[in-house]
């Protein structure tokens, strides 16, 4: 019962963490919480159902299409929304990033309507296997997988591709990237289109975990993740892993053995930002970027 | 290599450079002088189009007017900014790789050639910039710069906040830069070091060119005495 809700909470937690990955970067080059990150992910679970149900693709070209449509709609947003301000006060950025969130939930509400449609999951996602004692889903003990290897290659990305120097280079500072003869918006919208893909396949576990899509799923799951990127650390890759995994696992664990606080388990996300808002603003493994800009 | 005519530099309302002509031959050290808030650093940022400006400037025969900031570096204008501003969050290593972003095939010779020039750089190669001194960070600064190949070489205010031993050193190393073929463009407070190294300045006053002229005879001017190398 407890290895199979540490496993649960472990899934769970690679879906927030996914998502918080895409806050956390985002905000590392143009301090900016991007509102309509959540939507974006709805965007990929959307794409996901289209290919299968609509498209009659294969579920790995399925997740594909969503990765690749969802980096393209998270870099048009850049290009179209963001760029315009690069100079504009950061409060503008803020509320255009929440028009951007409006626009996409009610784009797709108008399209598709507001009726969850039901995902259809692969049955071999949905085979109960038993795997060192624990009988779970398969899905369940791919999404973990899955996010150590995604997470893996945007580590390796950061730290050692030119790009990831570039992305990390502009966490600090911005005019002195163009210096360097790179176009600094290019890097940021290319950070847009990572963040973005990462949503995605987060969007497509979403999918299959409940299984359905409707165009608000993003809007909790997204502030969740956005509290899971601050309780870690805003600007933190590993703090955005590591917060991730703490509020999936204390929903769980909640709801597991405090049945009774169910009702409740959307608010710990919440908890653990206040706290963390109070005792250590930068969060776990934050940076403090105003200390450390020049 | 690069000439400049009327150029102004507005903050807003504020006009910090009111129109003022000079040129940078090949070859050639050419010193900006002039106090704080001449206007000095003001017209680097404008060569690069990074601040609003009008004029005319011709870089290697072209019109740099529709040129974004990045596309100008690549083109071989490169400045190595006031303060440094070296990447502290990223090694040493990683600082010059930045440089050479647009320069991959060249990217390994360069950095060994850097870390010929400046040893203490590669003592230190895998550390974070960030924990390098003053001037062990103004080198790497110059090294990053370089790993792009420029052709004119920019420097604003390279000797700010440097022991007058590291001064020196820094000093040294431009005029070998400029031995080796790389055209520069000095701003500078500490004139008399500026003067002693170039070929022609310009001295600089309130956005306005005041005085300009072969550097040698400069430096025994009265007015430059008084002016700017105190007596």
């Amino acid at each position: 019962m407890f290895m199979q809700q540490m496993v649960n909470g472990f899934s769970l937690g690679s879906m927030y963490a996914l998502i918080a990955i895409g806050y956390t970067m985002v905000y590392g080059v143009l301090r900016l919480i991007n509102f309509a990150h959540g939507d974006i992910m709805m965007v990929g679970g959307f794409l996901g159902y289209f290919g299968i149900a609509v498209l009659d693709l294969p579920f790995g070209a399925a997740v594909l299409l969503a990765i690749v449509g969802s980096a393209l709609l998270g870099m048009a947003s850049d290009r179209v929304a963001y760029r315009p301000l690069r100079s504009a006060p950061k409060i503008s950025l803020l509320i255009t990033a929440i028009g951007v969130s409006f626009f996409l939930e009610n784009a797709f509400n108008v399209f598709f309507g507001g009726v969850p449609k039901a995902f259809p999951v692969p049955a071999y996602l949905e085979n109960v296997i038993d795997f060192m004692g624990l009988t779970m889903p398969v899905s369940a003990i791919l999404v973990p997988i899955i996010t150590a290897f995604l997470l893996a290659i945007i580590l390796w990305v950061l730290y050692k591709t030119k790009y990831g120097m570039a992305i990390r280079a502009l966490a600090f500072d911005v005019g002195t990237v163009n210096l360097m003869g790179i176009d600094a918006n290019r890097i940021i919208t290319l950070v847009f289109g990572m963040g973005s893909a990462l949503a995605a396949v987060g969007g497509i576990f979403w999918a299959v975990n409940y299984p359905s899509v409707e165009p608000m799923m993003g809007v909790l799951v997204g502030l969740k993740a956005f509290a899971a990127a601050v309780v870690g650390g805003i600007g933190s890759v590993g703090g955005a892993v590591l917060g991730g995994l703490i509020i999936g696992f204390t929903e769980v664990v909640v709801i597991a053995f405090f049945p009774e606080l169910g009702g409740y388990k959307d608010a710990f996300a919440f908890i653990f930002l206040i706290l963390i808002l109070l005792f250590k603003p930068t969060g776990i493994l934050g940076i403090d970027f105003e200390k450390s800009r020049f | 290599m690069i000439s400049v005519k009327n150029l102004h530099v507005y903050y807003g309302l504020i006009e910090a450079v009111k129109g003022i002509n000079f040129e940078v031959k090949e070859g050639e050290i050419v010193s900006l002088i002039g106090s704080n808030g001449a206007g000095k650093s003001s017209t680097l940022k404008a060569l690069l189009n990074s601040v609003k400006k009008i004029g005319d400037i011709n870089f290697l025969g072209y019109d740099t007017r529709n040129h974004k900031t990045h596309t100008l570096v690549q083109h071989g204008l490169s400045l190595v900014p006031e303060g440094r501003k070296i990447f502290i969050n990223l090694t040493v290593e990683e600082n010059l790789r930045m440089g050479a972003f647009n320069n991959d095939e060249n990217y390994e010779h360069l950095r060994d050639t850097m870390y010929e020039l400046f040893p203490r750089i590669k003592d230190k190669r895998h550390q974070l910039a960030g924990t390098m001194s003053g001037g062990e960070q103004q080198m790497l600064a110059i090294s990053r710069a370089l790993m792009g190949e420029p052709k004119l070489l920019m420097l604003d205010e390279p000797s700010l906040g440097l022991a007058p031993k590291i001064v020196g050193e820094v000093f040294e190393i431009i005029m070998r830069l400029r031995d080796e073929g790389i055209t520069i463009l000095l701003v500078e407070q500490n004139a008399f070091a500026a003067l002693k190294i170039s070929d022609k300045a310009y001295v600089l006053e309130n956005g306005k060119i005041v005085m300009n002229g072969v550097a040698k005879d400069m430096i025994g001017d009265d007015t430059i005495r008084k002016k700017y190398l105190g007596g």
